[in-house]
């Protein structure tokens, strides 16, 4: 359930794109055409979905306070999340350097459709974005972490997808001068935000309803002790 | 000299890391529903800026090309883990506020952008100059961004009532002025920038793209 949960709220609450402006430059940029979008988009799904995780436990084990203490006791007081930032974007460029390696030894023809973006991402701020969200929300286990990673890949995918297609198809509309390009995209990246904003109460509608019912009753109890403490003052009153 | 002045003169108009260049959007976006944070955010990126530029442009002999991109993270990510402990010690709440956006100051592209374009190829002291000048022009977008922002979604400036008092009906609520709080949602800052867009353009027609 709790996988489920951060799955579809990463795709759709937390829109990287929409909700936290994550990776807006190569969102800009690479948005031109849907198959290079398609492209990208698949690169930072697969991106994300390593570093998250490892980011994860260099996390756990290595820079929150007191995560050294498998070390020895006398680790257990180091604080080194100070580290985090220079940690994390080392890890990110040399994973995304290994990647590429990889992919190209094994996968010659993934190679050749995710190849020319893998550079482009180590400095694209949704990844570093991905890992720095999951510590300041403090995601709680490894497995959590990997989806996290893929959902939120998944939600940028999707938003880079939707504002290609739209742009492709913007080219034979009559946009102000002032406005071609990028003017029109920026705009039409708030409307499709405050679409996106819509499935806010996706899945805390059901919560919200709970805790007013919770808070009305609190409300009624408190009703009926002053109701109670009145009586009480009366009856003393009259016995007196 | 001349040639100087410019290098801190153009982008903060016709050659602007923002609306033209298209770089370091992500934190323009974020951060801007509040006047103060923008500030902030402005002079954190100039301070890792010109200090970066003037770093990478020193060393810029002695870095083998192909892992160019991984010192200049290196030398951003260290300028940054500065910038927030000094954050965390002196103003803590705007520190939580913020939170990850300035760590993500390492990957505005505007950062990199510049490394790459100028600091690479030019002389420290150019390349100072080239940096404070595009965190300039950046932070004017955002300043912009974020006055509107604040003033129209909140009635205030810096945190300053400037239109009255909204409970109390005083100033321009008192003839029915209500604050529009859809501005301080995330949305709005892609639009108002769309509209700075449209007027920088409107004003220069050599800037319009065709299609």
């Amino acid at each position: 359930m709790e996988h489920i949960e951060l799955f579809f709220k990463s795709i759709f609450i937390d829109n990287m794109v929409f909700a936290t402006f994550l990776g807006m430059c190569s969102y800009l940029a690479v948005s031109k055409k849907v198959s290079t979008a398609v492209g990208l988009g698949a690169a930072v799904i697969f991106v994300l979905a390593i570093t998250v995780p490892l980011n994860w436990l260099l996390d756990q084990y290595i820079l929150q306070e007191g995560a050294l203490a498998w070390l020895g006791e006398e680790y257990a007081s180091y604080d080194l999340s100070f580290l985090s930032f220079i940690m994390f974007i080392a890890t990110i460029a040399t994973m995304v350097q290994l990647v590429e390696i990889v992919v190209e030894k094994f996968s010659p023809s993934l190679y050749n459709s995710l190849g020319i973006f893998l550079p482009l991402i180590a400095v694209n701020c949704a990844i570093l974005g991905g890992s720095l969200f999951m510590q300041s929300r403090e995601i709680a286990t490894l497995g959590l972490a990997f989806n996290y990673g893929v959902s939120s890949g998944i939600g940028w995918f999707l938003a880079i997808l939707a504002i290609a297609a739209i742009r492709e198809k913007i080219r034979y509309s009559n946009v102000p001068g002032p406005l071609r390009g990028l003017g029109i995209t920026f705009i039409i990246t708030g409307l499709m935000a405050i679409g996106f904003m819509s499935f806010g109460g996706m899945l805390t509608g059901g919560d919200e309803e709970a805790k007013e019912e919770t808070t009305a009753q609190v409300e009624t109890v408190q009703e009926d002790i002053k109701e109670e403490l009145a009586n009480n003052d009366n009856t003393l009153k009259e016995n007196e | 000299m001349a040639k100087d002045s410019r290098l801190i003169l153009d982008p903060l108009g016709d050659d602007n890391p923002i609306t033209i260049q298209v770089l370091g959007i992500c934190s323009a976006l974020a951060i801007t529903a509040e006047l103060k944070a923008s500030i902030v955010m402005t002079i954190s990126v100039l301070f890792v800026m010109g200090a970066g530029n003037v770093v990478i442009s020193l060393i810029r002999n002695i870095i083998p090309s192909k892992i160019r991109i991984i010192v200049q993270l290196t030398v951003v990510a260290a300028l940054v883990i500065i910038v927030d402990q000094v954050l965390k010690a002196y103003s803590y709440q705007l520190s939580k506020e913020l939170g990850a956006f300035i760590g993500l100051i390492i990957t505005n592209c505007i950062i990199m952008g510049r490394f790459e374009a100028f600091a690479l190829a030019n002389g420290p002291w150019r390349s100072f100059l080239d940096g404070i000048g595009n965190a300039l022009g950046y932070g004017l977008i955002l300043i912009i961004v974020g006055f509107f922002r604040e003033l129209l979604g909140s009635g205030t400036l810096l945190g300053f009532p400037v239109l009255g008092d909204p409970i109390a009906k005083t100033g321009l609520y008192s003839i029915g002025y209500e604050n529009n709080g859809f501005m301080l949602l995330a949305p709005m800052a892609l639009i108002v920038v769309g509209i700075i867009i449209w007027v920088q353009r409107s004003r220069n027609p050599a800037l319009i793209e065709d299609n």
